[in-house]
């Protein structure tokens, strides 16, 4: 009787689980709370926190290579590419890149914030990481999930949990990371500085702006091709005008359908093992680096443009060149307002936050060019 | 002397606080317009009289319109 009792036990996870995964939980159960308790990036972290609960259940298979249902999405959705550039067609289409039309120089600043990327990217070799891990790692500084997520499926597969979860909490905290560094770097009067209107768009430029760009980035940085192609595409979809509903689906309900199977799988290839590594802590705390360093750079490249020219821009502006759009504008315009109510900067800093999600692409291209064999 | 309140951005107005004839101090909170998912306060430029409002709640303003009048 107790044989084939205790053989029945032993089919059920409870006699499987380890410490680990119950920490695990906790931490799953930690992001959910954040999700919707603090509202940090619900989208996302909901299902990322669910898909660290299911990955940290014994015996499940869920992540069963070539059976497991989770390890199909990953296997389909984000390791074979396919995702991250479906999401970037949403944000193409809801992209509005005149402010960056309007006031071109500003672009400078969405460049200038990558260079989060690369000191991290030293910074993290200089550690021991692999130079696959350190450029995933780097990414982070850009500040754009989806990237991030492309560039670690690329590049260090073992990485891709901890960095999304990395770069989507660090996304979150925008609006607390960003400020003190803001205001250190900033007089009183560089925050009162008010821009100069950019000129008026027309319909043509918008128009011309996906297509003109898609030919240029890619012959470029050839690698940003997936990324780049998608992005431009929802955006033609958007400045076209004719085709209305291919911009809302891509904007909305594909938007929607392919984060449901992004954050998901994402959670679940965090499971205790490969999670629960002091590597991972070191990932926090190098993206944390990155996205700092990005924002001051950001601000510093502003201040040094202004020395060369006499239409000062408001140095503020280059922190919205980190690619979180449009948190990062929203902070840039608030931390503005504090100096000076009446400084309406949120169009502005548009200009450098879209140009940041392009930069980002860019040195994630650079690095898939230089890294893979 | 009047003066124009101008919309700083493309956007929506969601709440006008201000009545035709009402006195306003300079940065008042005259009207909110929602852009990009923000709501941005837009101030009085100045002291004065609100003389008119042009525009109302739910109103798609452009950049640079004119929302209200004030003397």
């Amino acid at each position: 009787m107790i044989g084939p009792l205790s053989a029945l036990i032993k089919t059920t996870g409870f006699v499987h689980l380890t410490p680990g995964m119950i920490f695990m939980w906790i931490i799953g159960l930690v992001l959910i709370y954040l999700a919707i308790k603090k509202e940090y990036e619900p989208l996302l972290l909901l299902p990322i926190g669910f898909g660290i609960l299911l990955a940290n259940l014994p015996l499940s298979g869920l992540m069963t290579p070539e059976h497991g249902l989770l390890w199909k999405f990953y296997e389909y959705g984000i390791h074979w590419e396919i995702i991250p550039p479906i999401i970037f067609l949403g944000i193409g289409a809801f992209t509005d890149f005149g402010p960056l039309l309007a006031n071109p120089r500003l672009i400078f600043l969405g460049a200038g914030a990558q260079a989060g990327v690369y000191v991290t990217f030293f910074a993290a070799h200089a550690m021991g990481f692999n130079i696959m891990e350190a450029a995933t790692i780097g990414i982070i500084g850009g500040a754009d999930g989806p990237t991030t997520i492309f560039l670690a499926s690329k590049l260090a597969p073992q990485l891709l949990g901890a960095c999304a979860v990395a770069a989507y909490s660090y996304m979150a905290m925008v609006p607390i990371i960003q400020p003190p560094i803001m205001r250190l770097m900033t007089t009183q009067a560089e925050r009162k500085i008010r821009m100069k209107k950019g000129r008026k768009i027309s319909k043509r430029e918008k128009l011309l702006f996906p297509i003109v760009s898609t030919f240029l980035i890619i012959l470029l940085v050839p690698a940003s091709a997936p990324l780049i192609a998608m992005l431009m595409l929802g955006n033609l979809f958007r400045e076209a005008g004719v085709v209305e509903r291919l911009k809302n689906a891509a904007q909305n309900e594909l938007m929607n359908i392919v984060t449901i199977f992004l954050g998901l799988p994402i959670g679940a290839t965090m499971n205790a093992q490969v999670f629960l590594q002091p590597k991972v802590l070191f990932i926090f705390g190098l993206g944390l680096m990155a996205f700092m360093v990005s924002t001051a750079f950001g601000i510093l490249l502003a201040k040094t443009m202004n020395l060369f020219s006499s239409n000062k821009i408001n140095p503020l502006l280059g922190a919205a060149g980190v690619s979180a759009v449009p948190m990062a504008a929203r902070v840039v315009h608030k931390v503005g307002t504090e100096a000076d109510k009446q400084n309406y900067l949120l169009m502005y800093a548009m200009g450098p936050n879209v140009a940041g999600v392009i930069g980002t692409v860019i040195a994630a291209g650079i690095f898939v060019t230089l890294l893979t064999p | 002397m009047a003066t124009n309140v101008m919309a700083p951005m493309t956007g929506k107005i969601v709440r006008i606080n201000v009545e035709p004839g009402e006195t306003v101090a300079e940065d008042f909170e005259i009207l909110v317009i929602e852009a990009m998912k923000m709501e941005t306060p837009i101030y009085a430029p100045c002291d004065g009289m609100i003389e008119k409002i042009l525009k109302k709640v739910g109103d798609e303003v452009e950049e640079d319109d004119v929302i209200a009048l004030m003397a």
